[in-house]
Order: structure tokens, then C-alpha cells, then sequence
């Protein structure tokens, strides 16, 4: 160690700041959420609140502990850190205890450890580790493919487990790709593809194949007719039809039943408001009725009485949008966007490309979980069960993303002394 | 490395930040701009419990409880809370099957799936014990306390109606309604429901999801207490009417007693009857259908909706109307050829020439056709519609041949043809007295209800008046205007020619041949007048219409005893018993009550 003396040496307070702040609202807002008058103490563990406290305390000591360790251990362990990740999703798979549909906790005692919210950082450090070796090109589709092995490798293990939430997260290393030098086109590939996906279950196939088939032949009329042009219309016509075919199959046989009705919902094709469309109505009532300033600490009525599910975890959101309205949301939102900004900063002043390509990482898999998390909240994404960072209720997933995001402020608190 | 890739951090960033943009714009359209979602916050926090008031209690004129209410719950659904119920115990606990479970709630379903709707109604104190305390565990479910009608005593269905929920066209009518509420069906209950039903209120309670109270909503600052209905006393005297129901047993017909110094009914029977009971809650749908389809008719109220030409009971009004137009004196004498008489025959066998006292008590035939023809055939009139219509005038001046403005639901108005009737049977030119002749003695064309019947008995017993027949004494709590009810309607005849006819219904009683002189009743003083009217459908109808004392009448009475014959072997009996009933308030041995009792004149048929 090199003249280290303080473990807050360099350190970018503006993100532990942040950081702090967001821990903190989202810890007021359990505490709303689950608040009963019966059980005032805040400190009483029988609450969800009283143990929040101790995952965030927990916390604080996990990051200061990872501020004590070297920098360069990450790095050099990043493979190793890796692997045991992979082999703790096969191990839950095997010995994990089943709860809510999904196989992908071991309890220990009262409390459940999630190896899925660990393999986040460890895929990032492992990313991270790849891309820096030598002779890295994301335009060889070599690269690519052993990149997306190593990001695919542990969403498979977890779509295993049937959390396809935590799983879906792995897509958001598209994002710290395309930043290495992925084509640009493959991002706009992934848009595309979404679109497609998307127009393809709402208008239905064969009406959509209609359109295109239209759109194709229109285009007949108005691009110089050469053979290149043509070829290449046809040949993207009939891919698109293939996969319009392969999106429907894949809707219709691979997703489950409650999946597809989510997706269902989502689209407006299925107004099911006692089943699958009830969470999202809810929360959409819970976070509408807050209006402007909101109904007030402890007042949301909506969230208090257990109108909305899951209301300390996936749906910790809408306690904002009822208690502290407009307003809040604003803040919340802005404090988020706030910290992704100031991470791509802090990833930009590094001089190391591992560390660059590390907070990419954790900025990216925090945009999709804020996206898809607070999306579903106010229904513009499909209800995926993933928590919203350091706001939701649950150790795992506070302590996941605390260790994500404090190995890149220790990476950055480094950053100069890499040579 | 990778140095000429950095420019791509402006799109990541502006990523992040369209993103963050789109969220807070829809977030200002939820919570801003959109009022929906407040109100859907609102249902799914405030349940709106209706509190359903006490409904008023009928007493009859003396303060005798004659309706009241008893508690019966009725189990509410929220089909959105629906969750996680054990079906089959609550199905055993409702004394339901599955498939009616599942019909009910798709039916409450299809109503609403935010509001409540009743699943099962009237559940039974004893049963509702047993689910209270299992209630908790079916979320969605609550009971509500309602009441029923109870009727201690059963009897005068008739003029107590029932109580049945709201239809279609009684909530379209009246907004104060919501379905499931109930609403007076018949008689007291239909006519005094505004009186009777009271006020509903509202309670606003704030509720968890699992439909667990949290409190009201503000401290009851919008909660309203529901007004209970007003008590009712009615004008009957349930000793009389109960008397009556027990005389008429068996037999097929009614019998209305008024107080003609007030016009209250005193009794108002239509036989055969039914039990009130029968028609409450859950079994009312079957005993309904059930009474329905009864041949007897023990729904239609014979008293107010059957009409019977009067026969001989309308030969006062004849007898009043000659001498109003001093065609006839009380000297007036008339011979009579008995059963060879034209052109009606006469049934009695006197003596002859009677004068109008005799004739009275004897219900001579010829007599009172002689009289018609010389109210009919005066030289003043140039034709016989006019000569008709002068009639006509006088009689409808007793009531009839029109319903009474009261408080009676389901009348008819008898029938006193317009001279239209008969210029279009005979035409115009083709009709005369004689063509017309029954009615004189009361028969053809000419019907009374009962009801008619009686008020007739009371003009006479006032001399001249009467006061609109009502069945409603007072109201608890609220000065009821009864001032419609109080005002003297008077008939077209003056009133010193009623001592005339008054004697001769004395002398029916009283006189020698007088037609009920069997059943003359020691210083009752009752005048009477039968009739036996001719039914072209099968037996004549015992009429009879009698009122007592002579002088300061208390009671009038009407009696019609369906196919039976003479109406002085039915009628004028259990007219006779029922004075006695009232004016005594017992009914000394006589040799007749026992018969009138006992007699089942429906067997015959």
C-alpha cells in the first residue's frame, strides 16, 4: 500500500453524499410503508424498518470495509471473484430455499441471502477484467460473443432460478459496450428489436407482417431501384419476419402465463385489474392520488392500508409518490439521475480503463434497475420484481449495490495513483 | 485506449437524463393533471355504509301494536376483495351450495366490482351469530343490520300492504332508492312511505385493504344519522276487524264499517285473507306466487276493487231522490201484484198499496220502479237523457261511481254509466225509463264497491253527508293536515228527507215484516236496508248496509257475502254482529252468531 494514510483519502464525497441521501428518504419511506401505530420504537426489529437499520448499518461497515482494501485486489481478483459467483447461483439452485416462486435464496436463520444480487458486481468486475486485456476489439464479433458469454453465463444461472427480473439486469452491460466501442448500430439493433417485439404482440403477427410487407413494397417506389437495394429490402423484410414469428412463438410458448399477462397488461391489451393489471393499478392510484405536495408523512392512506403490494420493496416508490407527491418524486428522481451523471463523470476521470469500464458497469446496472423499477411503478415498464437501489427494503439487495458502488469510489479514490 | 470511443459518455448521459425527463412528465400527468386517481384512492379507502333507519310502526286506533320491525342481516359482497376464502365453509355457514355461491357472485360481479352489492339477504338472527364470528377470515364480505316487517297479530293484510324491495320503475322513480332498499308494496305501507320509511344516513369509514376499519373518515365530519319513520295509527279497531275477518271465514266477500261522524274505517275485511307474515323477507317471493295463483283471489281486495250492483239497499237513494224532486211524498202509495207485478216483479209477499215506510221495510219491487219512472218521466224534461242525467246527478252525489281521494290504495270507482252508455246500446231515441228499469231496485248497470256500500250507509246515518272514508287516524310526531279527510261533502238532497227513509230502515229491523226482523238486537236501535243482487255469473250476492243507533249514528256499516243468496240470510246477520260487536263491544247469545262463525259457504261451490 502506497502512503495510504485515511480511507476517505480522495474519496468523492459528492457520491457517498448521494448515496447517503438516497439510503436515508428510502429508509423514511419503509418506515411510512409499513408503519403501524402498535410498534412506535424505530429500532424495534420486529418491524421492517427496525431491520432496515441494521442492513444499513451493515452497510456502512461493508463499504468502509471495502475502502480499507486495496484497490488493485479488485482487479486482480476480479476472475476468482467471478467464478465463485457463478458456483454460488449453481449452489442456490441446488440447496436454495424457495420463496415466492422463486428458487434463488439461502437462509440462514431469520435471514436470506441473495447470490444473485452478489453476481452483479462480481459480472462487472469480471467485464471489466476482460475488456482491459490486450488486443480487446468490440468490433470482432469474437470479443463480442466472449463478452456476452460472461454477461450471459450468470443471467441464464438466474432466469434458472425463475427471477427473470435480476436476470433482464444483465442487458444493461449493453450500455458499458457500447461505450468500449460495441457498433452503435447493434444499440440501435437492441431499440429496434424492442420496438419489434412490441408492435408485434400489440397489433398481433399477421397484421404487423402486413405493414411491413406494405412499408417494403412503398419503399419499392421511392429507393433507386439497383439490385443492392433491393436484395437488401427483401433480406431485411424476410429477417423481420422471422422474428416476428420467433417473438411471437418465444411469447406464446416460452413465457409463463403470468408473464405474459404482465407484458399483456403493459401494452394496454388487457385492462385485468383484479390479476395481473391490480399492482400497477394500485400503485398508479397510490402515486396519483398524491398530487402536488402530497398527502404528508404517514398520511398516504393508500400505501398504509395495503392497497399497493409490495410496497416496501418493489413498489417502495409509490410511499414517495402518495406521501411527499410531485414534489418528492422529483427529488427522488432527480437524485438518481443526479448520481448516474456523476458516476459516467467519475468513470470518464479514470486513467485506468478497468475502472472506467467498472463504473460504467454500476451506473448502467443502476439506470435499468431505476428504469424498470419506478417504470413499473407509474406503468411504463412491465411489473419485473427487481428492487429499486438503496431505496428498497431488503439487506441483499442494499448491501449488492453498496459494494457495487463503493468498489468503483475506491477504484476512483485510487485513480491517481495508477500508474 | 478506446479514447475516441469517450464522446459516446454524451449519449449515455443523455440517455439517463430523456429518461429521467420522461418519468417526471408522466409522473406530473398522474399526479398533477389527473384527477382520476385521487377518486380511485378515495373508493378504495372510504367504504360508504348505509345506515338504515327504524321504519315506522303501525298502531291501530286504540295504540294496539299491529306492525314492527324484527333484525335480519344481509350479507354484502366486494367482489374485488374477494381473496383466498374457504368457499365451502362459508357455503355450509350460508346453508348455500357452491353453484349459488358462484351465481351470486358473478351477479354481484356484474353489478359492481368496486362497490358493494347484497349476496344473501335476510339472513336469520341464529345464522348470523354462527358467521359473525367467522367473518373476519372471507374478506369482501360484511353484513349489514336490516329489518323486516313483523305482524303480531295476522290479519287486515288487506289494509296494511306489505313490504317488498325496490323494483326497476320505483328506483327510476324515486333517487332516493338504491337496490336492495325496501319500499312500501301495498295498502298502509305503499301509501304512508314517506312517513314510514324515514331517513337513511351515511357512515364514511376509512379501510385497510383486507376491508378492516381504520377509523371514519375525518372524524364523521360528513356522516349523516339515519331519521327513523314516523309511527302511524291507523283508524281501525282491530277487535271489530278481527271479528269480522273471523265472521267472514269461509266465505267470499267483505265488509267496510265506518264512524260516519269522521269517516274512519273502523274495519275493512275482504275474505278469504291471508296472513301479513306471509309476505315478508326471504319466503315472500314463494308465498307470493303461491297466493297468486290461489282461484279465491286472497290478494285482491274485495272491499275497495270488487263491485256489486247494490240491489235493494239502492232503493233509498231512489226514495231520496223522488222525494228531493216531490215525486214522492211519504203518503205516497203504490199498489203491488207480487209476482205477476210489471214490469218487475216483486219477491216479497205483502200487502197492498204500501205507503214509502212500508215499502221501505218490505223492499217492495213495483213500489220503487213506480218511483223511478216518476223521477225519469217528469214533464220538465224534453228527453230521457235528461231525465237520466238528473238521476244520474243525484246518485253520483253519493259517491259513487268515482274512487275517493284517500288514502286506499287499489280502488275502483263502482260503475254509474254516462247516458252515452245507453244512446250507444239503444240509441239515442231508444231508451226510456223502462228500458232502464233495474235500476231502480239496484240491479244492472249500477255497481258499489263495498267501500261505496258503506259510505252510502253513512250519508244516511249523517242525513245528508259524509266525510271522506280513510283509513289513517294520526301520525306520530308530525301534525298530519287531515283536512281533506274533515271536510263535509254533501249530497244533492236535503237533508229532512232522510228522517222518511231512516224510519223505514228502522222498521226493517224493527216493523212487523221488516226483511231482518230476526235479528233485531234490543235497544241497538240499528236501521238496515238488504239487497240481493243479481250475479249473471252464478248465486246473487247477499248485500246488506245497515248504521247505528237511529240517532247519533257510531257505526256504518256495509256487508257483501258473495253467491249466497238473500241479504237478509247472510249479510244482514254478520252486518247485525258486527253493530253489536262495536257499539257493545261484545255480542250477547244470539241464535245466528254461531251460524254466521261456523257456516264455510266456499265448500258449496
Amino acid at each position: 500500500m502506497r502512503g495510504q494514510k485515511n480511507i476517505f483519502h480522495n474519496i468523492d464525497w459528492i457520491t457517498v453524499f448521494l448515496y447517503l441521501t438516497l439510503v436515508f428518504l428510502g429508509w423514511i419511506n419503509i418506515y411510512a410503508a409499513v408503519y403501524d401505530e402498535s410498534y412506535k420504537s424505530i429500532f424495534d426489529i420486529s418491524q421492517r424498518y427496525g431491520k432496515q437499520l441494521i442492513w444499513i448499518a451493515a452497510a456502512i461497515i461493508l463499504a468502509l470495509i471495502i475502502l480499507i482494501i486495496d484497490a488493485k485486489f479488485f482487479s486482480t481478483f476480479a476472475y476468482p471473484i467471478y467464478v465463485i459467483s457463478i458456483l454460488s447461483l449453481l449452489a442456490v439452485l441446488l440447496l436454495g430455499t424457495r420463496i415466492a416462486g422463486s428458487k434463488s435464496w439461502f437462509q440462514i436463520g431469520a435471514f436470506g441471502i441473495q447470490p444473485a444480487e452478489f453476481a452483479k458486481f462480481a459480472t462487472n468486475l469480471a467485464i471489466a477484467k476482460y475488456l482491459t486485456t490486450l488486443n480487446i476489439d468490440l468490433k470482432k464479433l469474437k470479443t463480442i460473443i466472449k463478452s456476452l458469454l460472461i454477461i450471459g453465463v450468470p443471467a441464464i444461472l438466474i432466469l434458472l432460478q425463475h427471477d427473470m427480473g435480476s436476470a433482464l439486469v444483465y442487458s444493461s452491460f449493453i450500455l458499458v459496450l457500447y461505450r468500449e466501442g460495441l457498433s452503435g448500430s447493434i444499440l440501435i439493433l437492441g431499440v429496434m428489436i424492442v420496438v419489434l417485439f412490441i408492435l408485434t404482440l400489440i397489433l398481433g403477427k399477421f397484421i404487423f407482417i402486413g405493414i411491413l410487407a406494405g412499408i417494403a413494397f412503398l419503399m419499392f417506389f421511392f429507393i433507386k431501384r439497383n439490385r443492392k437495394n433491393i436484395y437488401s429490402i427483401i433480406g431485411i423484410l424476410v429477417l423481420t419476419i422471422a422474428f416476428v414469428f420467433s417473438v411471437d412463438y418465444g411469447f406464446e410458448n416460452v413465457l409463463k402465463p403470468h408473464q405474459k399477462k404482465r407484458i399483456e397488461v403493459l401494452l394496454g391489451k388487457e385492462a385485468d385489474l383484479k390479476g395481473a393489471g391490480y399492482n400497477v393499478n394500485q400503485s398508479k392510484i397510490a402515486i396519483g392520488s398524491g398530487g402536488f405536495s402530497g398527502k404528508g408523512f404517514l398520511k398516504g392512506t393508500q400505501t398504509k392500508y395495503n392497497f399497493v403490494p409490495e410496497q416496501s420493496t418493489d413498489f417502495i416508490f409509490c410511499t414517495v409518490g402518495e406521501e411527499w407527491g410531485f414534489v418528492g418524486s422529483f427529488v427522488v428522481i432527480f437524485l438518481f439521475i443526479a448520481l448516474l451523471i456523476r458516476l459516467i463523470k467519475l468513470a470518464e476521470r479514470q486513467r485506468s480503463a478497468f475502472s472506467r469500464i467498472y463504473g460504467y458497469g454500476v451506473a448502467s446496472i443502476l439506470f435499468f434497475h431505476i428504469v424498470v423499477n419506478i417504470g413499473m411503478t407509474i406503468g411504463l415498464t412491465p411489473v419485473i420484481g427487481i428492487p429499486l437501489p438503496f431505496f428498497s427494503y431488503g439487506g441483499s439487495s442494499l448491501w449488492a449495490f453498496t459494494i457495487l458502488l463503493f468498489i468503483f469510489l475506491k477504484q476512483d479514490a485510487n485513480r491517481l495513483e495508477v500508474l | 485506449m478506446n479514447k475516441s470511443y469517450s464522446n459516446r459518455k454524451y449519449i449515455i448521459i443523455s440517455i439517463f437524463i430523456i429518461v429521467g425527463v420522461i418519468f417526471l412528465v408522466r409522473l406530473f400527468l398522474l399526479q398533477v393533471l389527473d384527477n382520476e386517481y385521487k377518486l380511485s384512492a378515495q373508493n378504495n379507502v372510504l367504504r360508504y355504509v348505509t345506515q338504515y333507519p327504524a321504519r315506522g310502526l303501525i298502531y291501530d286506533r286504540n295504540g294496539e301494536l299491529l306492525v314492527y320491525n324484527e333484525a335480519a342481516y344481509d350479507l354484502l359482497v366486494i367482489p374485488k376483495q374477494v381473496k383466498n376464502i374457504d368457499t365451502a365453509e362459508l357455503c355450509k355457514l350460508l346453508k348455500i351450495n357452491k353453484d349459488q355461491f358462484i351465481t351470486r357472485l358473478e351477479k354481484a360481479r356484474k353489478h359492481s366490482y368496486y362497490k358493494p352489492s347484497v349476496f344473501l339477504k335476510q339472513i336469520s338472527r341464529e345464522d348470523y351469530g354462527y358467521l359473525q364470528e367467522k367473518l373476519y377470515k372471507y374478506s369482501g364480505f360484511y353484513v349489514q343490520a336490516r329489518t323486516l316487517r313483523k305482524y303480531p297479530i295476522p290479519f287486515a293484510a288487506h289494509i296494511l300492504g306489505y313490504v317488498g324491495e325496490v323494483d326497476k320503475k320505483d328506483l327510476e322513480n324515486e333517487k332516493y332508492y338504491r337496490q336492495g332498499d325496501y319500499i312500501g308494496k301495498n295498502g298502509i305501507e305503499k301509501y304512508y312511505e314517506n312517513k314510514l320509511r324515514g331517513k337513511k344516513g351515511l357512515k364514511i369509514k376509512v379501510v385497510d385493504v383486507f376491508n378492516r376499519e381504520k377509523g371514519s373518515f375525518k372524524n364523521g365530519k360528513y356522516d349523516t344519522t339515519a331519521i327513523a319513520g314516523n309511527d302511524i295509527y291507523i283508524s281501525i279497531n282491530t277487535e271489530l276487524q278481527l271479528y269480522g275477518e273471523k265472521l267472514m271465514q269461509n266465505k267470499k266477500g267483505s265488509i267496510v264499517a265506518i264512524e260516519p261522524s269522521s269517516g274512519e274505517i273502523l274495519a275493512l275485511v275482504s275474505s278469504p285473507a291471508y296472513d301479513p307474515n306471509l309476505l315478508i323477507g326471504r319466503i315472500r317471493t314463494e308465498n307470493f306466487k303461491k297466493l297468486s295463483s290461489d282461484t279465491l283471489e286472497p290478494l285482491f281486495n274485495r272491499a275497495t276493487m270488487a263491485q256489486y250492483p247494490p240491489g235493494s239497499t239502492f232503493k233509498i237513494v231512489n226514495a231520496l231522490i223522488g222525494l228531493q224532486e216531490e215525486v214522492l211524498f211519504p203518503y205516497t202509495k203504490y199498489g203491488c201484484q207480487g209476482v205477476v207485478s210489471y214490469p218487475i216483479v216483486c219477491s216479497h209477499d205483502h200487502y197492498s198499496p204500501l205507503d214509502l215506510l212500508h215499502a221501505i221495510e218490505q223492499s217492495c219491487n213495483p213500489y220503487f220502479w213506480k218511483v223511478f219512472k216518476s223521477i225519469f218521466e217528469q214533464p220538465k224534461f224534453a228527453t230521457t237523457q235528461e231525465g237520466y242525467n238528473n238521476w244520474r246527478e243525484y246518485v253520483s252525489s253519493f259517491g259513487t261511481g268515482k274512487k275517493f281521494d284517500n288514502d286506499l290504495i287499489n280502488q275502483r270507482s263502482g260503475n254509474l254509466p254516462p247516458d252515452s252508455y245507453f244512446n250507444k246500446y239503444y240509441g239515442e231515441k231508444g231508451w226510456k225509463a223502462i228500458t232502464v228499469r233495474s235500476l231502480s231496485i239496484g240491479q244492472g248497470e249500477i255497481e258499489f264497491t263495498p267501500l261505496q256500500l258503506a259510505n252510502l250507509a253513512s250519508i244516511i246515518a249523517n242525513r245528508g253527508y259524509y266525510f271522506t272514508p280513510h283509513i289513517i287516524k294520526a301520525i306520530r310526531n308530525i301534525n298530519y293536515d287531515k283536512k281533506k279527510y274533515k271536510e263535509k261533502i254533501f249530497t244533492d238532497i236535503d237533508p229532512k228527507y232522510f228522517d222518511i227513509v231512516i224510519e223505514g230502515m228502522y222498521q226493517v229491523y224493527e216493523g212487523e215484516h221488516g226483511t231482518t226482523r230476526w235479528y233485531k238486537i234490543n235497544d241497538l236501535q240499528i236501521c238496515g236496508k238488504t239487497g240481493t243482487a243479481e250475479n249473471p255469473h252464478g248465486d246473487n250476492h247477499s248485500v246488506f248496509m245497515a248504521f247505528a243507533p237511529k240517532d247519533n249514528p257510531k257505526i256504518a256499516v256495509a256487508v257483501v257475502v258473495e253467491n249466497s243468496g238473500f241479504g237478509s240470510t247472510w249479510a244482514a246477520p254478520i252486518a247485525t254482529l258486527m253493530i253489536e260487536k262495536y257499539l257493545n263491544g261484545t255480542v250477547k247469545p244470539n241464535w245466528f252468531e254461531e251460524k254466521m262463525l261456523n257456516t264455510n259457504l266456499l265448500s258449496k261451490n
